[in-house]
């Protein structure tokens, strides 16, 4: 079937030549990472996770949302996801190996990889995100390829598959625990040491993923004339809405808890990120603005109406996109360093490098999106 | 020929299923004389001694914040900094195995406004060597990882670098070479390892010296503010002064159980 990825129109090649462009950029930045170090970056003694592992963070979200699809679909007969559910396993796929880009990234000896393999350590929180990414990974290629190809000859798929689709779904639930846990069981990290994160992990990204799943729909719906059928993103954007609301409101929760028990190295992070600390305040306007950008989300999709008209859709979607990737990709892991363990602070920007790397790693994503997504609607239009 | 494919994967099957069971059996901690990293789950390696090396079942260290002064915590900041091949780097990107830092700071929780004007303004930091180490915890490759006596080391080459130890560790102990820190040495100690970048370091009770009969570096220059020994020997050192004076840890609410004693 990837034959289909090698013909396409002008446009196709075009962005394909883009996200080529992209990856070189990228790549160049890279090389002087490897050359200099982790130096190139703003990280630093104090805040010694940046924006890499936080777009790590963030993707996990969007690849588990595929989950959001399958469940309705295979759990409840909801059959007018069929036709978007490889969409979602394809995307899951794309963003799964963005995350692995991040990762190895953001290694200080990348040479050295596969010592995570070679000396495997079950009490590393890291090891079991290395096990449910990797599992993950290659469940969704597995069940989308071959749902895909059974597709094409107009047969049912093997019954075997049913079993991988089955476990893919508390396989993205696992995924995104797993990655919650990489900081939530950490002493002295008053931000992330908290039950209710990884939950939060998951609300956030059953609102961020089928959010970016209605955008892309969207987007190939205008290139490929790609019909997701009638009804199908309002009743996703009805999800996205819920989710988020059960976000917000887990965030709360953490706003109680933290500020009633008035505990201040559990305040401290809040403080610094929403109101400033000590006079640092470099993410403030950024999680004030993914407040605002979610709860205008909220109120739009909360509107039955809305979710029925294209353009409300997108631009609701729009936001609470965007207001989630501040939330965790660029709030969640700076503000938990932001004051030390000895209640210094550091802040952290990532310098023009670091986003020339990211840049290009999310490119590679994307180029992988753009295939996968070029021959899963390329099969939908030959049987058609 | 058929059964003898049977034959072989019967007994294949057998092999593998006795070398998947052998390592089970020492999945929590390695059995044996020669104790050493668990082959899944850390566990305490062996001390390697040599017949002059100084030996403990529990290396710990108390400070004496008292008799600290500006100067003995400059030498003692240098002369460890020095023989480690800690290289001095200006900036957020620095290194340090042992710093001076303000009493507040470095015991948030146990100490207000109202302390007698003489008492200690500043400490030193250094790795807490925990009985209890988050950092070995999370370390996805057993590059850091404790002995049986108590300190937790660095294997700097099998390091990957992603600092999961520095989230990990609530005291700040740890540093990572964002750049070559050979390029910042003035001078090299070629008695022990200088890094490369991309790792991670911190103090280790200075192993080697143990190793070869002397005290921690930070001990011998501290003119008697700093002391070592073995916490298990009632009549050590160590012991006596905590029995006498009034001691606290950093952040001993954690869980970590440290094992640097500050005298207040």
């Amino acid at each position: 079937m990837l034959e289909k990825a090698i013909s396409g129109t002008k446009v196709y090649w075009g962005w394909i030549a883009f996200l080529l462009l992209l990856m070189s950029v990228g790549a160049a930045c890279y090389w002087q990472q490897l050359s200099h170090g982790l130096t190139i970056t703003g990280m630093s003694r104090d805040v010694s996770w940046g924006f890499y592992i936080a777009q790590f963070t963030f993707l996990v979200g969007v690849a588990a949302s595929a989950v959001m699809l399958v469940i309705p679909k295979y759990l409840h007969d909801y059959h007018k996801f069929a036709k978007i559910l490889i969409l979602g396993e394809f995307n899951a796929v794309a963003m799964v190996v963005l995350c692995l880009l991040f990762i190895v990234a953001d290694l200080g000896s990348p040479q050295r990889l596969m010592n995570v393999l070679l000396h495997p350590t079950p009490n590393s929180i890291l090891f079991w995100d290395m096990v449910v990414l990797n599992g993950y990974l290659l469940i969704n290629i597995l069940v989308g390829w071959v749902t895909l190809e059974a597709e094409r000859k107009q047969i049912a798929p093997p019954k075997w598959i049913k079993f991988f689709i089955y476990l893919s779904i508390p396989w993205a639930v696992s995924i995104h625990t797993v990655t919650a846990f990489l900081y939530c069981g950490l002493p002295g990290r008053g931000y992330w040491l908290t039950a209710v994160l990884a939950a939060r992990f998951l609300a956030s990204a059953f609102a961020a993923g089928p959010a970016f799943l209605i955008l892309v729909t969207y987007i190939a719906k205008i290139f490929t004339g790609f019909d997701p059928g009638k009804g199908v993103l309002s009743t996703l954007g009805k999800t996205v809405v819920y989710a988020m609301c059960v976000n917000l409101f887990l965030l709360l929760c953490e706003v109680f808890t933290v500020f009633y028990s008035q505990i201040p190295s559990h305040m401290a992070h809040l403080q610094y990120l929403f109101a400033g600390y000590h006079g640092h305040g470099v993410l403030v306007p950024w999680m004030w603005s993914s407040m605002i950008m979610a709860v205008i989300g909220i109120l739009i999709l909360l509107v039955p109406k809305n979710r029925e008209r294209d353009n409300m859709l997108i631009i609701a979607c729009l936001l609470i996109f965007i207001g989630a990737w501040i939330d965790k990709g660029l709030g969640m892991i700076g503000g938990g360093f932001v004051p030390n363990p000895l209640h210094e602070i550091t802040e952290y920007v990532p310098t023009q490098l670091e986003l020339g790397v990211s840049l290009g790693i999310y490119a590679t994503g994307f180029l992988v999106l753009t295939i996968l997504y070029k021959v899963a609607i390329g099969v939908k239009e030959e049987i058609e | 020929m058929k059964t003898m494919r049977r034959n072989f994967l019967k007994i294949a099957a057998f092999a593998a299923l006795g070398w998947g069971v052998r390592p089970a059996s020492q999945l929590l901690a390695s059995a044996g004389a020669e104790p050493s990293e668990g082959v899944l789950f850390a566990s305490r390696h062996a001390v390697h001694a040599g017949p002059n090396s100084l030996k403990a079942s529990r290396w710990a260290m108390v400070i004496d914040t008292t008799k600290l002064t500006e100067k003995i915590m400059e030498e003692v900041v240098h002369t460890c900094h020095s023989i480690h091949n800690v290289p001095e780097i200006p900036g957020k990107q620095n290194l340090k195995w042992i710093w001076e830092a303000h009493m507040d700071h470095l015991f948030l929780e146990d100490l207000h406004e109202f302390q007698p004007q003489a008492g200690a303004k500043s400490a030193l930091a250094l790795c807490n060597h925990c009985d209890n180490p988050p950092c070995v915890r999370v370390c996805p490759t057993k590059a850091t990882f404790q002995r049986e006596d108590g300190i937790v080391m660095m294997d700097f080459h099998r390091c990957i670098g992603c600092r999961y130890c520095m989230a990990g560790c609530p005291y700040g102990s740890r540093s990572f070479n964002f750049m070559d820190p050979r390029k910042h040495l003035g001078k090299t100690n070629p008695d022990f390892p200088t890094r490369t970048k991309g790792v991670v370091e911190k103090c280790e009770f200075c192993a080697e010296r143990l190793a070869e009969g002397k005290m921690p570096a930070c001990v011998e220059v501290s003119e008697g503010a700093m002391v070592f020994g073995d916490l298990s020997d009632p009549e050590s050192e160590v012991r006596k002064l905590l029995a006498e004076r009034f001691s606290i840890r950093r952040s001993p609410t954690l869980g970590t159980k440290p094992c640097v004693y500050y005298l207040v």
